[in-house]
This record gives C-alpha cells, sequence and structure tokens, in this order.
C-alpha cells in the first residue's frame, strides 16, 4: 500500500512539476496573429476575380489558414495548388474547376467600342480599376493592368466586352520544353524551298 | 575526455540510432523530401533528445531509484519526454511559424519517435552512467539523426527529379536508398569497441 | 608556358572548361573579302539589336539615300537603323526575320534604285582632338552595335558609369567556321586599331588589350603591326571554345571574373568586337553610318566560300546564290556558328548587324542531331561548362521543372554557348533546356510583377470606397448628433447655445428662399404695374410703390444671402435663429409630433379599409368597426391640430416668407396682407406667353403655396369649430376664398402643361 502511494505521489509530483514548466512556457511563447496569411496571400495570383468564392485574394488566403481547402483558386491553376500544398504541408489536391479551366489561359477584356452605352457598370465591377471611362463617357479597359478577372462581362447591360486570349508578341515568346528522350532533339525549322522563296533576288 | 570523444563517434557513426540501430524511421521517412523541412526537424529532434536524455537520466538516478520505482520508469520517461517535445513545440512555433506549419504533425511526433525513448533506456544499462554521458549520449544520437536525416534529404531530392521506373517512385525508392546508404554506415562497424 | 612564345608580354589566365570542334576555317579564311552585289531591295528590320526596337522616322513612298537615318533608337538601350541602299521606302511591315520563333516582325523595305547614293555625316578626321562626348553622339547616331552575335548597342556599353580600367578588343573569333574577324583584321587592321583608339578616348580606359586566337597567325602580325606605337596591347590566347565568350575572355586576359549577374563595367572593364571597332572607325572619321557589315559565307552547299562585304538588309538568298549555293544538297541552313547559330526557317531572312556567318551545310557537314538518350551522369558537361556552372544537375531540374532550384545552380549565368551538348554522350540538347527554363523563369517574374501590381491596385480601390464610406457614414452621424443635441437642450435654447446650434447651411438655405421669393414677388409687382398702367383709372402709383418696395426687399434678400454665405449672419436672423432654436429643439418635438401624426393617420386609414371590407363581406362587427375608425379619425385630427400649434409656435422670422408660415389661428385678417403677394404669382402666371423653366418653378410654387395655405386654414377652421372659439364665419369665408386660389392655380399650371405639350407636340411630330 505504503509504495502505491509513494508510486502515484512521486508521479504526481513530477507531473505537477513538469506541468508549472509548460504553463510558464506557454506564456513566455506566445504568438500573436498568424502571419501564415501573407505567406499564403504571396502565393496567390492577385487577380481579385472571386472564382473562390470569397471577395478577393486576401480574405481567400484567410480562410486557407483558416482551414478551408486549398485547391479552389483556378487562375492559379494546378500549380498554386502545389504551392500552397508544399507551404502548408497539406496533401496535393486536384484543382475544383471544370475541364476547360485546368490549364488557365491568359485573356484580358476587351470592350467593343461601338456598342458602348458608357454606364459605368463594369467600371464599377473591376476589382483594380483596369477599365478607364467616366458616365456617359466611353469606356476602355486598360490591358495591361487587365487581370482576366472576367467580373466585367456580367455587369454590363449591352454586352459588349468580350475576353480575348493574349497573343504572342516576340517580346513575349519563350522557348518550348523538348519532347524528351527518344524524341529527336533539335525541333528542325523547315526551310522554306529556297527556289520558291527566291521571288524578290 | 576520451571516453567522451569516443562516445560520441560511436554514437554518431558506429551505432547511428537511424541506419544502424533501424530506430526513429518514422520522421526519417516522412520529412525528409525537402531539404529545408529535414533540416529544421533535426534541429527540433537533437534538441529534444539532449535535454530528455538528461532529464530522464536526473529522474531515474534522483526520483525513481531513491523511492524503488524503478517500475515505473517508462511512464516517467514518457511524461519527461512528451513535456521536452511539447515545450520544443511551443518554442518552434514562435521561432518559425513556417517551420511549425511544415513539421506539421511530426513535430509532436517526436513524443513517439523511438530514438527518445531508446536513448533514455539505453542510458540505464550502463552501470557507471553519468550525467555527463547521458547528456552526450543524447546528444551524439541527435547528431547522428541529423546527419542522416539531412544527407537522406539531399538524395531525396534528387531523386525526386531522376529517371525513376514508375514501379519505383515514391517511397519504394527512398527506402532502397536508405538500405543502401545503411549498408555503407556498416563500414564503420568496428571502429570503436563501446 | 607558351605565353612568350606567342610573343605576349603578360600572361594567359586562362579559364575553366572549353571544348575543341573542328575549326573548318581555312574553308573561308584564305580569299580576301570580296564586296557583295548590291542587292535589289532590302528588308531592315527595326530590332537589329538588343533592347527596344527603333521606330520608323520615314514613310512608305520616300526616297532615302544610303546612310540616311530611317528608324530611331527609342529610349536608352536602342539603336538607330540606317537606309543601306538609295532607292524608295515601299513597305513598313512585318516580314520574317532572324529570330527563333519564326514570328513576322516589323521591317523597313526600301527597294533600291541602283544609283547608291550616300548620305554621310561631317567626317571627323581630328577626333583626337574631339571632345569624349561629341564621338559618342557620333556613334550613337551611326546606330552602331555589337557585332559579334549579341547586338548591344555600342553608345550604350561605351557610356558605363563605372571608371573604365581596361579596354578590350574580342578578336577572339572562337567558333568553327566564322572567319570574318580575320579577313577585316588581315585586310584592315590600321582601321581596327584607329577604332579601338577612339574607343579609348571615349571610356578613357587606362590599357587597351587585343585578345586573338593562335589560329589567325598572319591576323596576329598585321595586328601587332598596326599597334606598334599606339599603346595597344596584343595578347594571343590558345585556341579553345568560347574564349571569344565575354566573360570568359575578360578571365583570360586579366584573370579577373565578372560576378553573377553583373557586368564587365563592375570589373573595369569594356568589352567590344572587331566589326563593332570597324564600324566606330567608319563611322566617326568617314562619317558613315553602319550599313553593311562582313559576313563570312561558308558550308559545303556553297561553291564559292569566303567572306562578303554585304549592306545589311539583303536577303540571305541572294547572297548565297552568288555564292554558288547548291540548293539540292542544302540541308540545314544556319546564321552564326554551329556552335551558338540558329537554323534559318526563312531563306528571306535579311543579313543584320549581328549577321557575322552563313552555313550553307549538307546533310554530311551538320547532320541532324540524334534523339534525345537517358542522361548517363558522366559529368562531361561539368567539366566542359566555361561558366562552371553544373549543367547536369540545370538539365535535371528544367527537365522536372524545378526552375527555383534551376536558379539557385546559377542558371541565368549560363552563357548558352553550347560546349555541354557538345560533349554529351547522350546527344541530350541541354541549351534548349535551359532556354525553356530561363523563358518560364523570366514568365514568372513577369507574372509576379504584374500580380503585385494588381494587389496594390485592388487594395488601393479598397480604400477608396472604405473612404467614402466613412465619410459618408461621419456625415450622417453628424446630422443625428446635431439633431439629437437640439432634442437634448431645448432649455438652453434662448441662451447663447443658438450659435452652436447654428446650421449655417440651413440659415443660407432659408435666406435664399427668401430671396427668391422677394423677387418673384417684385416680378409679380412690376407684372401688374405694367398691366395696371394699360388700363386707364388704376392705382398707379399706389403699384409703382408697391413695386419699388418690393424691388428694395428682394436686393436685400440677396445681399442677405450674398453676407451669409461669405459668413456674415444677418444681426436679426441670428437673433431669430436663436429664437427658433428653441423651437428647433422642439423640433426634434416637432419631429415626434409628426411622427405620431403620420401613425394616427395610417392608423384611421387602416380601420376605415377594415370597416369597409367588414361592412362589404358583411361582417357583424363592422358598426364597430366604424366606431374603432371615428376614433381613430379624432386622434389623428388632434395630433394634427397639437403638430400645427407646436409649428405656430416658431416665429416667422424663420422663413421670412410670410406666405409658408403658419399664422396664429385667430388672426386670419394677417393673411389677407400676404393674398395679394401670393395671387399675384398665381394670377401672372397664366398671361405669360413664354414658359420659361423660372416661371414654371414659380407657378408650381404658388400652387404648392395655395394648396397648402388653403388646407391650414381649413384644419385652422376645423380645429375651431371643435374647440368652439374664433370667428368661425370669418374663417369659414376665408377658407373658402383660399380654396379658389388653390384651385385657380392649379388651373393656371394645367393649363400651361397642356400649352408646353402642345407645343412639343407640334415640334415632335
Amino acid at each position: 500500500m505504503m509504495t502505491v502511494l509513494i508510486a502515484v505521489g512521486a508521479l504526481i509530483t513530477l507531473a505537477l512539476l513538469f506541468g508549472a514548466i509548460l504553463g510558464f512556457a506557454s506564456v513566455r511563447f506566445r504568438v500573436e496573429g498568424n502571419p501564415i496569411v501573407q505567406q499564403i496571400d504571396a502565393l496567390l495570383p492577385q487577380t481579385q476575380c472571386g472564382q473562390c468564392g470569397y471577395p478577393g485574394c486576401k480574405p481567400y488566403a484567410e480562410a486557407v489558414a483558416g482551414g478551408d481547402l486549398h485547391n479552389k483558386c483556378v487562375p492559379g491553376g494546378n500549380d498554386t495548388v502545389v504551392k500552397l500544398s508544399e507551404l502548408l504541408g497539406r496533401e496535393v489536391l486536384v484543382l475544383d474547376a471544370d475541364e476547360a479551366d485546368q490549364v488557365p489561359v491568359k485573356k484580358v477584356a476587351y470592350i467593343r467600342e461601338a456598342e458602348c452605352i458608357g454606364c459605368t457598370k463594369c467600371i464599377q465591377a473591376c476589382p483594380v480599376d483596369a477599365i478607364l471611362g467616366a458616365a456617359q463617357k466611353m469606356h476602355t479597359v486598360i490591358t495591361d493592368e487587365c487581370t482576366g478577372c472576367d467580373l466585367c462581362v456580367e455587369p454590363c447591360p449591352v454586352d459588349c466586352i468580350e475576353m480575348r486570349p493574349v497573343a504572342v508578341t516576340p517580346q513575349t515568346w519563350t522557348w518550348q520544353k523538348p519532347d524528351g528522350i527518344g524524341a529527336a532533339a533539335a525541333r528542325r525549322i523547315p526551310l522554306i524551298e529556297a527556289g520558291r522563296a527566291g521571288e524578290a533576288a | 575526455m576520451e571516453t567522451y570523444a569516443l562516445l560520441l563517434i560511436s554514437t554518431v557513426l558506429v551505432n547511428n540510432f537511424v541506419l544502424v540501430q533501424f530506430l526513429g524511421l518514422c520522421p526519417f521517412m516522412g520529412v525528409s523530401s525537402k531539404l529545408e523541412s529535414a533540416v529544421g526537424m533535426a534541429a527540433a529532434t537533437t534538441f529534444v533528445l539532449t535535454l530528455s536524455s538528461a532529464l530522464t537520466f536526473l529522474a531515474y538516478q534522483y526520483v525513481l531509484l531513491p523511492l524503488d520505482l524503478v517500475y515505473l520508469r517508462t511512464v516517467t520517461f514518457i511524461l519527461v519526454i512528451a513535456v521536452t517535445v511539447q515545450f520544443t513545440e511551443m518554442f518552434v512555433k514562435k521561432a518559425s511559424p513556417l517551420l511549425y506549419r511544415v513539421l506539421g504533425v511530426f513535430l509532436p511526433l517526436i513524443t513517439v519517435n523511438c530514438i527518445v525513448l531508446g536513448v533514455a533506456l539505453i542510458n540505464l544499462k550502463k552501470m557507471d552512467n553519468t550525467l555527463v554521458t547521458a547528456l552526450l549520449t543524447g546528444l551524439g544520437a541527435g547528431v547522428g539523426f541529423s546527419l542522416v536525416l539531412v544527407l537522406f534529404a539531399a538524395m531525396r531530392e534528387r531523386i525526386a527529379v531522376a529517371d525513376v521506373p514508375v514501379a519505383f517512385r515514391g517511397p519504394a525508392i527512398a527506402l532502397v536508398t536508405a538500405g543502401l546508404m545503411s549498408l555503407a554506415f556498416m563500414g564503420f562497424s568496428g571502429l570503436i569497441r563501446i | 608556358m607558351g605565353s612568350l612564345i606567342l610573343g605576349n608580354t603578360r600572361p594567359v589566365h586562362g579559364f575553366p572548361g572549353g571544348v575543341h570542334p573542328p575549326e573548318h576555317k581555312s574553308d573561308s579564311n584564305t580569299t580576301p573579302i570580296r564586296s557583295a552585289a548590291l542587292p535589289e531591295q532590302v528588308v531592315l528590320p527595326l530590332a537589329q539589336h538588343a533592347g527596344a526596337p527603333a521606330e520608323p522616322v520615314v514613310a512608305v513612298g520616300d526616297r532615302v539615300r544610303v546612310g540616311q537615318l530611317v528608324a530611331k533608337a527609342r529610349g536608352l538601350v536602342s539603336a538607330n537603323v540606317h537606309a543601306s541602299l538609295a532607292g524608295t521606302v515601299v513597305a513598313i511591315e512585318p516580314r520574317p526575320v532572324q529570330h527563333a520563333s519564326g514570328m513576322d516582325q516589323p521591317c523597313i523595305v526600301i527597294a533600291g534604285d541602283g544609283s547608291d547614293e550616300w548620305l554621310r555625316m561631317p567626317p571627323l578626321a581630328d577626333w583626337q582632338q574631339r571632345e569624349p562626348a561629341a564621338l559618342l553622339a557620333r556613334i550613337r547616331d551611326a546606330g552602331v552595335a555589337g557585332m559579334g552575335g549579341a547586338g548591344f548597342p555600342t553608345a550604350v556599353k561605351a557610356a558605363p558609369r563605372q571608371k573604365i580600367a581596361q579596354l578590350i578588343l574580342n578578336a577572339v573569333e572562337c567558333e568553327p567556321y566564322i572567319t570574318a574577324d580575320d579577313r577585316l583584321m588581315r585586310e584592315r587592321a590600321a582601321d581596327v586599331i584607329a577604332g579601338l583608339n577612339i574607343l579609348r578616348r571615349v571610356v578613357a580606359a587606362d590599357e587597351v588589350l587585343v585578345g586573338i586566337e593562335d589560329n589567325k597567325p598572319e591576323a596576329i602580325a598585321a595586328m601587332r603591326g598596326a599597334a606598334l606605337g599606339q599603346g595597344v596591347e596584343v595578347v594571343v590566347v590558345p585556341t579553345k571554345y568560347p574564349s571569344g565568350g565575354e566573360k570568359q575572355l575578360i578571365q583570360n586576359l586579366t584573370g579577373k571574373e565578372v560576378p553573377s549577374g553583373g557586368l564587365p563595367a563592375d570589373v573595369g572593364i569594356v568589352c567590344c568586337n572587331t566589326g563593332t571597332a570597324h564600324a566606330v572607325f567608319r563611322a566617326v572619321v568617314h562619317g558613315e553610318a553602319l550599313v553593311s557589315r562582313i559576313v563570312t559565307l561558308t558550308g559545303d552547299a556553297l561553291a564559292q566560300r569566303g567572306n562578303v562585304e554585304a549592306r545589311l538588309g539583303t536577303p540571305v538568298i541572294s547572297l548565297l546564290r552568288a555564292a554558288g549555293l547548291d540548293e539540292k544538297r542544302l540541308h540545314r541552313l544556319v546564321m552564326g556558328g554551329p556552335m551558338m547559330g540558329f537554323t534559318l526557317h526563312s531563306t528571306q531572312v535579311p543579313v543584320v548587324k549581328t549577321t557575322n556567318c552563313l552555313i550553307a551545310a549538307t546533310a554530311h557537314a551538320l547532320p541532324d542531331p540524334a534523339p534525345e538518350q537517358p542522361c548517363i551522369r558522366c559529368g562531361a558537361c561539368a567539366e566542359a561548362c566555361p561558366a562552371s556552372l553544373l549543367p547536369q544537375q540545370l538539365y535535371w531540374f528544367s527537365k522536372a521543372g524545378e526552375f527555383a532550384k534551376a536558379q539557385d545552380h546559377h542558371l541565368m549565368d549560363c552563357i548558352e554557348c553550347g560546349a555541354c551538348a557538345y560533349v554529351c554522350p547522350s546527344s541530350i540538347p541541354l541549351v534548349q533546356y535551359y532556354r525553356f527554363a530561363k523563358g518560364e523563369i523570366r514568365k514568372k517574374q513577369a507574372d509576379e510583377r504584374k500580380a503585385e501590381r494588381a494587389k496594390l491596385r485592388f487594395e488601393a480601390r479598397q480604400a477608396r470606397i472604405e473612404q467614402e464610406q466613412a465619410e459618408r457614414e461621419a456625415r450622417r452621424k453628424a446630422r443625428a448628433e446635431a439633431a439629437k443635441k437640439r432634442a437634448e437642450a431645448p432649455a438652453e435654447a434662448p441662451v447663447a447655445a443658438a450659435p452652436a446650434a447654428i446650421d449655417v447651411d440651413a440659415v443660407v438655405k432659408t435666406l435664399k428662399n427668401a430671396s427668391l421669393q422677394a423677387s418673384a414677388d417684385y416680378k409679380a409687382a412690376v407684372k401688374a404695374l405694367k398691366d395696371a398702367e394699360a388700363q386707364p383709372g388704376s392705382d398707379v402709383a399706389a403699384l409703382t410703390r408697391q413695386a419699388e418696395e418690393l424691388k428694395a426687399r428682394a436686393d436685400a434678400a440677396k445681399a442677405a444671402v450674398r453676407a451669409a454665405q461669405q459668413g456674415e449672419l444677418p444681426a436679426e436672423l441670428l437673433a431669430a435663429t436663436a429664437a427658433a432654436a428653441a423651437p428647433d429643439a422642439a423640433g426634434a418635438d416637432l419631429e415626434k409630433l409628426r411622427h405620431e401624426v403620420g401613425e394616427a393617420s395610417g392608423a384611421y386609414k387602416a380601420a376605415v379599409r377594415a370597416a369597409r371590407e367588414a361592412e362589404d363581406s358583411g361582417a357583424g362587427n363592422a358598426s364597430a368597426l366604424r366606431q374603432h375608425a371615428e376614433q381613430m379619425k379624432q386622434r389623428a385630427d388632434e395630433l394634427k391640430a397639437k403638430l400645427r400649434d407646436a409649428k405656430a409656435g416658431a416665429p416667422v422670422a424663420v422663413a421670412a416668407s410670410a406666405v409658408e408660415t403658419e399664422q396664429p389661428a385667430p388672426a386670419p385678417a394677417a393673411e389677407a396682407a400676404a393674398m395679394p403677394a401670393a395671387s399675384a404669382p398665381a394670377e401672372a402666371a397664366p398671361a405669360a406667353a413664354a414658359v420659361t423653366p423660372e416661371q414654371m418653378k414659380l407657378l408650381k410654387t404658388s400652387v404648392a403655396t395655395s394648396t397648402k395655405q388653403y388646407k391650414e386654414a381649413a384644419a385652422a377652421l376645423e380645429t375651431a369649430e371643435r374647440n368652439g372659439s374664433g370667428d368661425l364665419a370669418a374663417m369659414q369665408a376665408r377658407v373658402a376664398g383660399l380654396k379658389q386660389k388653390a384651385d385657380d392655380a392649379r388651373a393656371a399650371l394645367d393649363a400651361v402643361v397642356a400649352q408646353m405639350k402642345a407645343a412639343a407636340g407640334k415640334e415632335g411630330s
């Protein structure tokens, strides 16, 4: 009996001692705030389109930090899902979007100026103020600032806004990845027949 | 002094806790896919090992032995280790929230890392153990664990981009690599007889 | 080592890696430079150089001479483009050019007229006395760009921020097949050295070095001869590819390493190509813009291999045909060397400032590369890399898409020389993987910059919207607080709580109303006067006096408004407002009362409806409901009366428009004086033929006021009836009169509106 009591007593004493140490530590090492939100926000594409269901990228970052699924960002594509998974240590999910959206194509909005009535509804809808215009004046999209979020197309009462894919220019052209093992390495550019092409010479 | 040096070499290389004694394989496989997280995990585990090794030794010498409660050693050791890990967790959360998130569940799992309990129990085996040797055993175990973890993580990063046959991709090739590393560490056996 | 044997006076430091491909130099360096025949048409791309494309300054149809500026440099890092043929500009449009994408780019197309008329700038033969800035300006005007292959505008390179210790001439020409610089040095060494000295003057370098490979002994001799006594040192380096790379040459000659991501200017060195130095010479000493260059024509599908001086913009097919191209044996056409050049996709591609060589190769000489095989991790690529990188790791990372790790391994320092791909036993196209990875990294950086901008714009917009909302909130709160303050302090009204309770805007508004009304009165009086003058027998004098009185009142009112707007409130008004502050503090009570009246009316109306419904449906409690309705009516009337009494408590001066203020019920006589003023606008209005907006407004106002007056009088009558006090008969008469007035005003308004509608109808249809 005595031994049991001693045993119990010793364990309780130890437990209380350690509990006290932990209590002190929890006060000393208190963590305020949630810096992870900024890190998540830095990985999001900042189109502020709302396709994730939140009114902007920062609210979605906060939601993800709070536990929401991290595969909702459609403009970010699968790349962003993977990066978020790495950052948060969660499993890599498949992007929560339709088939067509799986590979995001860059688009910018274009206003057909002949049809525009100057109602400013699209200006109010744009989350990054990329539409220039005023009431009863012509509206136009500043293509450099347009993120392709699609929010202006709906409000237009005359349906004069369309999304156009961004064309590749010689300045934005980049090399494609080589085909890989087994493929003919250099992408042979076929030489236009010298005879046919010699008109000007 | 010499014995301390030999003790360290023994625990780090000759009797490496991961590759020779095959303890602590769970975090070894779980956290080694990225080098940054491996380094963080290694640091945390080394800290826990050193501290818990000393604390368990003290608890054994000054609480369990006098009160004749040696049969309670497992419970007591786990208690001590749990407290140490909890303390480390709080510290990591404060010092680097990113590392805290990256390590995720593996940080509290250090509690049930068999290396930690293993070192605590090994310290009891020798008759002439002192606090210093217990401390050094813990430290050596931690350093050995860190060494192997970092090496393995670096290798896994390279394997991740290599042409691995489909059947072997993922944990399979990692385990094969670990086995090969273990074979390599067999070369240290006999270096020190301790 | 071999330095003294080669005649050097300084050691060659060497650089890591490098390969030794077969040189094929003797194919084309045995014959002197030929002048290529003038082409019939030249195609000048606007982007022949690194940096921003130039902007055209000519239009289609303009006649140009050789050396005339056709496109101006845009921005700092850009170069001019000059016409290389005398003739007419036939087009400025996209054409096939020397770009790996195969996309057409804007070009200026000139059709030659055979005259070869030149437009030269003034020659600066005395350049040694000229200011460096003037020489630099000449180099910029001449459109000189790096002719070794990179095309960096020389005027920008020759104006570094840093102090320059050494100017190095890159005469190495390490790539196989190319011999343009070799022949240039053999034939025009003096010109090259002169150009080099001009550059020395521009960059103010302490030392000038020339690096030449040891496979060009004649060129070395020529350059050494021309450099005698010029303070130019010719250093011979062992033949190794790629010792002509800028960073490799610097390391070879000086032992300095250009830092990662840095420029040679960071270590105090400026490098330039032989062809560039020659172009500088011609620009400064002869005043000729850059319109031609030496091009090596080689490859075993050509009969006459050698070097030609070709005008820029010449389609390559014409040069090749002139050199005896065997089009059947031609398998691959390369612009540049076999290591760093690229395959052309069209023979119409023009010669540009960076075209140093054209290789017309058969399938035997430059066969198609073997298919890619798995990497065996032999490490030969790492041994060959002249930048001490790890090509194998870069390959793995580029292939797996781990671009961050590739960047950590200094992918951006790769000079794309191709030495690693040359030695790879598995024929892996390593350079293409690196180019792909670099492109992806640059794209990602551009995306990140854009995302950052979008985030800033979004946050700015959020801040703007929030601020607008906050301002609205603040204004609303201020108004509510002001109202609350007035409600909470009714007893203190007579004291100088007045200044605090004065709402300047309201005072100004009331003053404005008063002024308007006064003007209206005056106008009506004038009208009445005119009418009276038309009719004999009326009291013209009295009306005139009234008119003048009203005019004075109107002017005074206007002045008061102006003064109030400037911050001076009329004294009586202040006092009046102060006094009014009390009832206005009771204005909260007024509000409450109004609210109650509203509620009571609503309840009454609802009760009436319920009663009617009950009657219709024949329910039993109809009479009870009607009784209830009666009660509601009484209550509503009581409240209305209370409201009127409360309003009546306010002094007259607040509104200053006698028409609108409620007179105390037992003084109907006072109304009579206000009547003419009220009726005058009502009567004057129908007589007005033209209907201006002001007159419409006056009409409407008169209708409103007369209706209101009538209603108030009727209510007063009711109260009097209920209370049993007051001169009922007089009040009834008054009520009837007011009703008549109201009806007249409304009729007048309707008539005018009908008139307007008719007029609009006539116009519209």
